[in-house]
């Protein structure tokens, strides 16, 4: 080994160290930022070791392939707004797990025949993770963003097709396990991969997002980590192993969260089924208008709001802090109940409210606020409709029964914002809008909440 | 790669894995989204296959080729995925303490 090879595997070593510092420091607020510039401080420091230490002669490519994507990188990074953030996170599944593939295809043209059957192997995982990923991502993102619609789609025998693309993938990497000469086969598995990661992400539906958000970070995480594999680079194995990791905990998290298995998000087509064992709702949803429902506010001593995706379309998130604080100058005390899977992404709530200079420490998980809901005046549910389902809770035969829900229909009364009275993404009817507690307020959340605090101003 | 090296490969693998599971779950739901965009930056590490195969001797005009469009993806991962952590992470603050007295009730 050269003196520049030596430089460079220290680089790595020192690239690995600092990523799981980075990450070891995200279990704090207070120490997050710092942690990422560890992280930052170790990528740079890998970049520059692999271009001192391997023996480069096209240059051209490296820069304009650099530049380019600083560019663009650092645009996404500036101009994204906050609510759009699941659809860049989507993007951003999908451009990683490209270049694993690419980096795979490219070896395979280069090394295919003097390849060991191990390394074979690694690179045929590589492949099909890093191709059904990247078309996957791009399908979630397009739901996320609008573009396809959040609707499931199904047809019949969808499990059977997706099946047979599955197996036809399989055999393929068998085959070119086996025959490392049969570029045809390489390649037809490449395409076959493609279009298995439309095919697994098309029947989700949206609410579903952060499942397979989850799941998509992992197989890109993954795909790296084969990539690894096949360069036999161990800080690629390491960084793609704790972002395989990752993705992989944050699933489970989201599935225990909806009380789902994984296979039954990915192949239930949930959302699509129609409702037909709802228990049965007597009585009307009662409209309140905005001074009665302002009056109410004003004299509650303890309020707590429970945002929902609802709150991100409406990009709601600073009028409900600014309700939020008028209502505090008036000493009443408002918390925030966030659902682990509120939004379209882990953690989506809290970025957003985060944004609008919530506190942190006003943000409440659902084990920490279940029990204050009955010592609470008011709810007020901005949003949210299946993650506050009592349904879940008291139904055995609902569709999302034992999910596990924010308890707002325990508190002595109930402000539900809502555009209109259709059912929320589930299809499912919710008794909680049928509860005496309860009242509706109709309308656009974030005109709703500005008049809200308009109307509290003048209590 | 040889068995030595693909046993050690796996050795490292399997540590990782362990110490990712240690380490990831132990954040809180607060900042799972920051979580997801910081490990999608780190895993933007594959930008250096990317750099090899765009401009390494041993590989062709076409490797280089796909090289470059691997590297541009992988760069816009590294410099968008941090950039925006960071943003994010910035906008968390603890601000008005006092609001936390109901905590442990």
């Amino acid at each position: 080994m050269t003196l520049s090879t030596y430089f460079m595997e220290a680089t790595y070593l020192i690239a690995s160290i600092l990523f799981v510092f980075a990450l070891k420091g995200m279990s704090h607020p207070e120490t997050a930022r710092r942690g990422m510039f560890l992280a930052e401080g170790g990528m740079f420091a890998a970049i520059v070791g692999t271009l001192v230490g391997t023996h480069i002669v096209a240059w051209g490519w490296i820069i304009a392939g650099l530049a380019i994507g600083s560019i663009i990188g650092a645009w996404m990074a500036i101009w994204v707004p906050m609510t759009a953030m699941p659809q860049r996170t989507a993007l951003s599944h999908a451009f990683g797990a490209l270049a694993a593939a690419l980096v795979g295809v490219g070896e395979f043209t280069v090394h295919a025949t003097d390849m060991p059957a191990v390394t074979r192997g690694a690179l045929g995982f590589e492949i099909m993770l890093g191709a059904l990923t990247t078309t996957g991502s791009l399908i979630a993102a397009g739901k996320l963003q609008g573009i396809i619609h959040g609707k499931p789609i199904q047809f019949k025998g969808q499990n059977a097709v997706n099946l047979i693309v599955f197996l036809t993938m399989a055999v393929c990497f068998v085959v070119f396990w086996t025959h490392p000469d049969a570029a045809a086969v390489f390649y037809t598995m490449l395409g076959v991969a493609f279009l298995f990661g439309v095919m697994l992400v098309i029947p989700i539906g949206s609410a579903d997002m952060p499942v397979v958000m989850s799941l998509l970070n992992s197989y890109a995480g993954l795909a790296a980590a084969a990539t690894g594999f096949v360069l036999g680079n161990n800080v690629l194995i390491i960084a793609g192993t704790l972002d395989g990791f990752s993705g992989f905990i944050l699933s489970v998290l989201m599935c225990k969260a909806m009380n789902r298995s994984i296979t039954n998000v990915l192949f239930g087509g949930f959302g699509a089924v129609v409702a037909e064992v709802t228990s049965e709702v007597g009585g009307l949803m009662r409209e309140i208008n905005l001074e009665d429902a302002a009056m109410q506010l004003a004299f509650a001593s303890r309020v707590i709001f429970v945002p929902g995706y609802g709150l991100a379309t409406a990009q709601a998130q600073h009028a409900v802090r600014e309700l939020a604080e008028m209502l505090e100058d008036r000493g009443v005390t408002v918390k925030y109940a966030i659902h682990p899977v509120a939004g379209r992404m882990p953690g989506h709530m809290n970025v957003l409210l985060a944004e609008a200079n919530v506190p942190y420490s006003s943000l409440y998980e659902m084990e920490q606020i279940n029990p204050e809901f009955p010592s609470t005046d008011v709810a007020v549910v901005i949003g949210a409709n299946d993650v506050v389902n009592p349904d879940a809770r008291d139904n055995p035969k609902s569709l999302i029964a034992g999910m596990p829900i924010l308890e707002v229909d325990r508190a002595k009364s109930v402000i539900v914002l809502k555009r209109g009275q259709g059912r929320g993404f589930s299809g499912l009817e919710n008794p909680l809008f049928f509860k005496p507690c309860t009242s509706m307020l109709y309308g656009d959340a974030k005109s709703s909440l500005t008049h809200l605090a308009q109307a509290v101003q003048h209590v | 790669m040889n068995p030595a090296v693909l046993i050690a490969s796996i050795y490292v693998f399997a540590l990782a894995a362990f110490l990712g599971y240690q380490v990831i779950s132990r954040v809180p739901p607060l900042l799972h989204t920051p979580l997801m965009s910081a490990t999608n930056a780190i895993s933007g590490i594959s930008l250096i296959g990317s750099l090899v195969l765009a401009g390494a001797a041993h590989y062709t005009p076409l490797a280089h080729a796909l090289g470059f469009i691997a590297v541009t993806t992988a760069t816009i991962n590294v410099v968008g995925g941090f950039g925006i952590t960071d943003r994010m992470l910035k906008m968390f603050n603890k601000r008005k303490p006092e609001a936390k007295q109901e905590v442990g009730k």
